[in-house]
């Protein structure tokens, strides 16, 4: 199995040691030619708009949604995340997205980087609290009929979601070292 | 559930989702917004880029916080501003203000010649500035939570940030070769923690992100201070001082994302229009260099 990782920008480097610790392939992927022959993808943190743009200049967004759509699981985590959902909240109105998910996220949902937090939250799969790390992270909202919420925080606003192959996390499972969420991407 | 706020890991962790892009040095919203609209992690708040401040002279200060709220209003992304080396004040104030990321920068004029601030003290995370991994390592200490290696501030030459650079990845290599019993004269040397030099000595990287500033003018200089092995550049002077800013700003934005295919930062170089004007770090009186204030 060969996971690529979306390099564009961002903290793709740590998920990639994530995969690597768990033994499993890896691929950076900054190009259209880098996708073949990868099973999985992970769309890491770091700016959603400049990762978006550079999604749009390499010719990537339209090829990722259309892998993304057939099958390939794949998981945004934060700014992954927003690039996933169907709206974006508190964005850019231009901002070029794959809108994969049938769910909305809101960009920089808890303020600026003085209310970033860590805490420890239950999620569903899960045997054990998953210690977490939000760094001016997004929340999701109003979820489809085929999305699943995973974990919320104690106020009732989604964290984390899956729609059958997709997931996406506000937050940064990659800052840990638990690889919890990692093992279960795999089993997508 | 018990929610922690401004833990090391969410003001390291910012650096870590600013990797492999650039922060834009702006002076107003309209900069601000060419920035974002070109793919910038994050934009720098400033009343003067470093160019002006060299070619004005005077006492250079924090900016204006109606002009940094107004910039941070205007963009989606992160917003950083400097204070001066040691103006733990003028840090409180841009802490109060919310923005992201405080740069305690040589560029502008050190409020205090021997101390620079207790940054452990603040909720909101500082980047410094370092020549050498002796200077890393003390602002590390001090609460750094990311790093640039100094270049020339406002000289469009990147002669000096290639220099800072190579010093401290070749520092770090040494060290990663060392004994142990060798360490405990390199923590000596470096006049830094021994524990600290040991886990950067065990890790071969240092423990916070850390980018290339001073002098990036080109794609190309983005790209050669990448494959040197920073994870990100800023760029200050180097975009609003040139002839077509937007066009170079999202061309250098390009060459940091594929800052190893030569072919890419060969099409995004075309056509950029007039680069800024350089200054030969050589021509500059010694107490005009800013790279050797902070200590």
């Amino acid at each position: 199995m060969t996971v690529g990782v979306l390099a564009l920008q961002g903290a793709f480097v740590e998920h990639e040691a994530m995969l690597v610790g768990i033994g499993v392939e890896v691929r950076q992927i900054r190009l259209p030619r880098d996708l073949a022959g990868i099973d999985r993808l992970i769309i890491p943190g770091g700016e959603s708009t400049t990762i978006g743009k550079l999604m749009v200049m390499y010719d990537l967004l339209i090829p990722l949604r259309e892998r993304i759509s057939a099958g390939m699981p794949t998981w945004g985590t934060c700014a992954g995340a927003i690039l996933m959902s169907r709206t974006i909240l508190d964005g850019r109105p231009d901002q070029p997205a794959l809108q994969v998910m049938d769910i909305e996220s809101r960009r920089n949902a808890f303020g600026s980087q003085l209310d970033s937090f860590e805490a420890d939250i239950d999620m569903t799969g899960l045997d054990a609290p998953f210690h977490t790390v939000f760094i001016r992270a997004p929340i999701l909202q109003n979820p489809g009929p085929s999305c699943q919420v995973l974990a919320s925080l104690p106020d009732g606003r989604i964290v984390a979601a899956q729609q059958k192959h997709m997931l996406a996390t506000s937050f940064h499972p990659e800052l840990t070292t638990d690889d919890r969420i990692h093992r279960y991407f795999l089993t997508l | 559930m018990a929610i922690e706020k401004s833990t090391w890991t969410t003001k390291a962790g910012l650096a870590q989702m600013l990797k492999g892009g650039v922060i834009m040095d702006v002076i107003d919203v309209e900069q601000a917004k060419i920035a974002e609209e070109a793919g910038a992690v994050a934009v720098m708040a400033l009343e003067r880029v470093p160019a002006d401040i060299r070619k004005q002279g005077g006492v250079a200060r924090m900016s204006d916080p109606e002009l940094i709220i107004r910039i941070k209003e205007s963009v989606t992304i992160p917003v950083m501003a400097k204070a001066r080396i040691g103006h733990f004040v003028e840090a409180q104030i841009l802490e109060a203000l919310g923005i992201d990321y405080i740069d305690e920068s040589e560029v502008l004029t050190p409020a205090d010649d021997e101390f620079h601030t207790d940054k452990h003290k603040f909720k909101i995370p500082f980047v410094n500035g370092c020549k050498n991994l002796g200077e890393a390592l003390r602002r590390i200490t001090e609460g750094a939570a990311m790093l640039r290696t100094k270049g020339e501030a406002g000289t469009g030459n990147v002669v000096e940030a290639v220099r800072h650079a190579r010093t401290v990845f070749g520092e770090i290599r040494k060290l990663h070769g060392m004994s142990e019993d060798e360490l405990f004269t390199a923590a000596k040397n470096l006049q830094a923690p021994y524990d600290l030099v040991k886990s950067v000595a065990q890790a071969g990287r240092l423990p916070v992100v850390n980018f290339a500033a001073g002098g990036i003018a080109t794609p190309a200089d983005a790209a050669l201070m990448m494959q040197i092995g920073v994870d990100g550049v800023f760029v200050g002077s180097g975009i609003f001082k040139s002839g077509d800013p937007a066009k170079r700003a999202k061309a250098i934005v390009q060459a940091t994302t594929h800052f190893r295919d030569a072919a890419i930062i060969a099409e995004v170089s075309k056509n950029l229009g007039e680069a800024m004007v350089g200054i030969e770090i050589s021509k500059l009186p010694q107490d005009q260099l800013l790279a050797n204030r902070g200590w």
